[in-house]
């Protein structure tokens, strides 16, 4: 009980609300990185996602990247990464993290555009195509807009891990929430630990949340009761919780 | 590190005792979080079976620590259970409930229905029908379930060692800390090695298990 004053005191100092090391510069650090991160992986995944989905050509790529995605663990990757980091002389407090928050965000982001794409009706795509669509107009006027709500649930899912995997650069040196974490254990600052503790815990659950807003206004009414379903079923494919 | 080679082969034969302890803690942290995951899951999903009202609640407070990041979850279990193993564990166990409540019963609800019709009139009792009927055909879908719980719990248990646990995580943030880069490499490409030897396992005898669902054991 004198932990959660202690936390609800931390919390209250108007000094931890500033500077570089205050809650808003630490959260914008964590929002920045693992924004850019699920960026730059959407545009690697999601192209590769859809066009496999589309051809149906090269489905075992899609199957390797998400096995390996759920093998590699995120703190295991981020370790890996700083020898290479330090080997080509880049600063292993920034490109490590970001390098595996990029890795680890893309399986779940080409798993479910793939599952998306291939879980459209068939006979809605021959009769796009007997309208006389194109291959590219298939795709991004009938395939696409049917497969958004899967799509986004791999969004969704690289985001919520993103933002936990952002949290363990703090041991290599990084900003964000993390720190906190981190630096609240090394100098045995428990209220500053577990502060962090919390607000690491609210921003995934934020993250979850607004990216579920976000699905659900873009589910056409009538075909949420079916996406449900198919969201159920895409979720099986995901990697790790919250690392 | 200059000059160091990733892997320094002198070091892992000189430390052969050392790696097989932190694989050895590995595993067992791993056993012990999904055997004990798996009994409050199949415990919460024959609650959530029989009264379907408990199913939402139950998937979403499963799903809210699901999505606190590992190393919160254990920060926060420390003033209560300190720095212990019990703090991994119970975090290792929260992070499998999700996944494998889900496909317990993904499951239990596809066995279809004409096949209960049969096990009813053939006059199985309710627990009869579960045990002999329901949990055989859904099997492969639990199996595929303890699967990914396996995997996923192999690789949280790396994080541990940021509270002094972490089996292979432990050789890996030691050689992080010191800048070895043999440790690190060693740790992980054993616990990567770890997950995939426990997939394959685990699919295998999933499949000694229900010879008739090979079909569907791809999923």
């Amino acid at each position: 009980m004198a932990l959660i004053a202690q936390v609800v005191a931390w919390f209250a100092d108007p000094a931890h609300w500033s500077g570089a090391d205050g809650i808003p510069i630490r959260t914008v650090e964590h929002l920045e990185a693992s924004a850019l991160s699920v960026l730059v992986a959407a545009a690697i995944a999601l192209p590769v996602g859809l066009l496999v989905g589309h051809t149906g050509r090269g489905a075992f790529v899609v199957s390797s990247v998400a096995n390996l995605g759920r093998a590699l663990p995120s703190f295991a990757l981020l370790l890996m990464l700083i020898p290479i980091a330090v080997d080509l002389s880049l600063d292993f407090s920034t490109w490590p993290i970001l390098g595996a928050m990029v890795l680890l965000a893309i399986p779940p982001m080409i798993t479910n555009a793939h599952a998306g794409i291939r879980a459209v009706d068939r006979s809605l795509v021959e009769a796009a195509q007997g309208m006389g669509m194109s291959g590219p107009q298939v795709l991004l006027r009938v395939e696409l807009p049917l497969a958004l709500p899967v799509l986004l649930t791999g969004v969704r899912l690289a985001a919520v891990q993103v933002v936990a995997t952002y949290t363990l650069g703090a041991v290599a040196g990084g900003g964000g929430l993390g720190r906190y974490i981190y630096d609240g254990f090394a100098r045995q600052d428990t209220p500053r630990m577990i502060a962090g503790a919390v607000l690491v815990a609210l921003l995934a659950i934020l993250t979850d949340a607004t990216f579920g807003v976000v699905a659900r206004r873009t589910t056409p009414k009538d075909a949420r009761a079916g996406n449900r379903g198919q969201a159920k079923a895409v979720a099986g494919a995901v990697p790790e919780p919250g690392v | 590190m200059p000059n160091e080679p990733l892997i320094r082969w002198s070091w892992v034969t000189n430390h052969l005792g050392d790696i097989a302890a932190a694989l050895g803690q590995h595993v067992e942290l791993t056993l012990i979080a999904i055997v004990v995951g798996l009994v409050i899951a199949v415990t919460l999903a024959l609650v959530a079976h029989r009264y379907r009202w408990a199913e939402a609640p139950i998937t979403w407070i499963t799903g809210v620590i699901y999505t606190i990041p590992s190393l919160a979850l254990f920060v926060l279990l420390i003033p209560v259970t300190g720095l212990s193993t019990t703090t991994s564990e119970v975090g290792l166990i929260g992070y499998t409930l999700l996944i494998l409540i889900r496909n317990i019963l993904a499951g239990l609800d596809g066995v279809p229905a004409d096949v209960l019709e049969a096990a009813d009139a053939m006059g199985l009792t309710r627990l009869q029908r579960l045990v002999r009927v329901e949990i055989p055909i859904a099997l492969p879908v639990i199996v595929a379930g303890i699967r990914i719980a396996t995997v996923t719990t192999i690789g949280l248990v790396t994080v541990t060692a940021l509270i002094g646990q972490g089996g292979l995580g432990q050789l890996m943030l030691s050689g992080f800390i010191s800048l070895f880069p043999t440790e690190i490499y060693v740790g992980a490409i054993l616990s990567i090695a770890l997950a995939v030897a426990a997939d394959a396992g685990l699919l295998l005898a999933q499949r000694a298990l229900t010879p008739w669902a090979r079909t569907r054991s791809r999923a």
